[in-house]
């Protein structure tokens, strides 16, 4: 239940997100031992264009990853297929955006 | 596979000279129905499960339905699950799958049930098919034989797979099949990577396309369940690896 598209979809996405994670670790790492406070992040990510091109970046990636994950894992465990299946893996790549969009412009908006 | 409960029967051969026996339960039943029925056969020194399959059949209840040809591993069409692994029967030593002194018998996984321990084949081929299994020449009987150079390298691919007896024990293996019945299974996909690389077929497109579509190589996990059970010792994961790549080239544009 796989066609070329979405397996490219699938692939591509988990090669964006490779870098994508490191750079989140990396961050994380240094925001902890920097001993930075919420305040001092948002200080640094509101109205950051790259933060915000970085995390959007990563929303994406990360909803078409998912969506198509989770497609096969129905797909295989219940037999769904055809436009159940197509519903499914459309509203799980949108729910997932609009919530990783919702926190990227919750910590990137001026 | 339902299981629905035992059926015992005594053995009513005597057999003289080895008082050994093995329990042996074997799948009774067709359609989705059936059960296990045990058997107490005996134990040979030297005897493959395919023996004992067919010494319950001659010795005990002649209405046991299986299938084998050759004996020897040539005609691929002896294959059961023995003791939850698809296994060539006609080639599988009892003492190398024997556990705590039993045996059971299945039919192949994946493929309907005709009847006791024959599987309907015709989905397995039909897959093939589907996949453009079958040789396209490029050329008509009336040009010159195509000179083919053995050291070739899409002759050397295509040869990795050429000894492929369409057994279809790493089909039985495939959990992508048991998860996505439509999916074309190692196998198939096996063979369409073998015409692929013979420099015989011109048109590799058409190869590329018959195995792109939602049931084609990009559903396949890469975990190799086909490659470890391959009784002839093929590759099929690498197979379904190579069109995967040669899709991906194609996507970008590439020649494939
Ligand atoms: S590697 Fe692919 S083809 Fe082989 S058993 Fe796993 S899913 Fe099936
Ligand atoms: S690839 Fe191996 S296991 Fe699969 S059908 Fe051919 S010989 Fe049998
Ligand atoms: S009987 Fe022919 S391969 Fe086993």
């Amino acid at each position: 239940m796989l066609g070329i598209r979405l397996y490219m979809a699938q692939r591509l996405s988990a090669m964006m997100m490779g870098p994508l994670v490191l750079g989140h670790l990396a961050v994380m790492i240094y925001a902890i031992q920097g001993g930075l406070s919420s305040a001092e992040i948002l200080g640094r990510t509101k109205g950051s264009i790259p933060w915000f091109l970085f995390y959007g970046a990563f929303v994406l990636a990360v909803s078409v990853h998912a969506a198509i994950g989770l497609r096969v894992i129905l797909h295989e465990v219940t037999g769904l297929k055809g436009r159940l299946l197509e519903a499914f893996t459309w509203a799980v790549m949108l729910g997932l955006t609009v919530m990783g969009a919702r926190a990227v412009l919750a910590v990137t908006l001026l | 596979m339902r299981y629905t409960g035992f059926r015992k029967r005594a053995n009513r051969c005597a057999v003289s000279g080895n008082d050994k026996t093995m329990e042996v339960s074997v799948w009774r039943g067709s359609g989705g129905q059936g059960a296990y029925e045990i058997f107490q056969v005996p134990a040979q020194d030297n005897q493959t499960v395919l023996d004992v399959v067919s010494y319950i059949q001659q010795e005990i209840d002649p209405s046991l339905t299986y299938r084998y040809a050759c004996r020897v591993g040539m005609c691929g069409s002896c294959a059961m699950m023995v003791n939850g692994q698809p296994r060539w029967t006609c080639r599988t030593h009892v003492k190398k799958v024997l556990t705590a002194g039993r045996l059971t018998v299945a039919p192949l996984r994946n493929l309907p049930v005709i009847r006791d321990l024959a599987a309907d084949m015709d989905p397995f081929f039909e897959k093939w098919v589907k996949a453009g299994g079958v040789h396209k020449p490029g050329r008509s009987r009336d040009d010159a034989i195509q000179q083919v150079s053995p050291e070739d390298p899409g002759r050397v691919e295509a040869n990795k797979a050429i000894e492929c007896i369409n057994c279809a024990v790493c089909y039985a293996a495939c959990d992508t099949v048991a998860g996505s019945p439509d999916y074309l299974g190692p196998a198939a996909l096996q063979r369409a990577w073998t015409l692929y690389n013979d420099v015989k077929v011109t048109d590799r497109a058409a190869v590329l396309a018959s195995v792109t579509g939602p049931e084609g190589c990009t559903n396949c996990h890469s975990q190799g369940s086909c490659t470890r059970f391959c009784p002839n010792e093929l590759d099929p994961l690498g197979s379904v690896a190579g069109l995967k790549r040669a899709l991906a080239r194609s996507f970008f544009g590439g020649k494939g």
